[in-house]
């Protein structure tokens, strides 16, 4: 008696399961930050100095290609 | 890490549209979708001066606030995107940006507008950094490479500065004090609340 109730109930769970709807929330997805990485980017793409997952090197590393790159001033005088 | 910014310098851009063309070919940008263009001010007039402008990635982003499906967010770097799964094309972010930077493409069915494309800082977008759908989405994802946005690096005059908010303000003031001139920085005040870094915000009228 008991195993037919469980059974009843198990093949009513798995039944009314597929009248659910699929989640409907709006609004972004979650983005990984830039200093995790590309991981899937070619090695021959990305700037060296700097390891990906770390943020301080991650900075570092355009702070310093932002004065090497744009400050010229740094580069001629 | 202060905020990623824009400046462009209105002394140094010759407009040569090489920004233009470096971010067009950098993201794949389609026909007619200019997420950035050069801007002259007083064109033919003695003295007329050009304008590299894209998304300025605002302080206080008006296309975040008018936004019905809420397809916007900023990253930690200050950094502005937006999602192209959940954007509905409507419009209301291109009426809100003081800067013109939200683009439609009309490839769509009966011309209709489509998603909403615009300047990422070359940070892509919500899909995994460096990923195939990333890529066709949004563009490529410099910072996660560890690169600053392709316009800025590939400015001839470097009259376009792009990164961290306190190196490029640095790097602006160093060349203003050295020429003693042309300390005014078209858009500043409009997309991050002051007309110079750490001072109150232009009164309304007044140049931004």
């Amino acid at each position: 008696m008991n195993k037919t109730l469980l059974t009843m109930a198990c093949v009513a769970i798995l039944g009314l399961s597929a009248c659910m709807e699929t989640s409907q929330t709006m609004g972004t997805k979650s983005d990984a930050a830039p200093f995790t990485g590309t991981g899937a980017a070619p090695a021959a793409f990305v700037n060296g100095g700097w390891k990906a997952g770390d943020k301080t090197s991650w900075e570092q590393a355009l702070r310093t290609r932002a004065q090497e790159g744009q400050n010229d001033y740094a580069r001629t005088n | 890490m202060a905020r990623m910014k824009f400046i462009c310098d209105a002394e140094r851009c010759i407009e040569c549209n090489g920004c233009v063309t470096a971010c067009k070919n950098e993201h794949e940008v389609p026909w007619g979708v200019n997420r950035r263009r050069v801007v002259t001010l007083n064109d033919g007039v003695p003295g007329e001066k050009s304008i590299s402008v894209a998304c300025m990635h605002c302080s206080d982003a008006p296309c975040m606030a008018v936004c019905p499906v809420n397809c916007f967010y900023k990253t930690d770097e200050g950094v502005v995107l937006h999602d192209k799964d959940v954007c509905i094309g409507c419009g209301y972010c291109s009426y809100a940006c003081p800067f013109g930077a939200p683009q439609f493409p009309s490839q769509g069915t009966f011309g209709v507008r489509g998603k909403m494309d615009k300047c990422t800082f070359c940070a892509g977008g919500p899909e995994a950094n460096g990923s195939q759908a990333e890529f066709e989405k949004y563009g490529r994802n410099r910072l996660a490479e560890g690169k600053l946005p392709a316009c800025a690096e590939m400015c001839s005059t470097k009259a376009l500065l792009a990164g961290d908010g306190d190196v490029v303000a640095d790097i602006f003031r160093n060349r203003v004090l050295k020429r003693d001139k042309g300390a005014e920085v078209w858009g500043w005040g409009t997309a991050y609340g002051s007309s110079k870094p750490g001072q109150a915000p232009a009164k309304q009228g007044g140049k931004s």
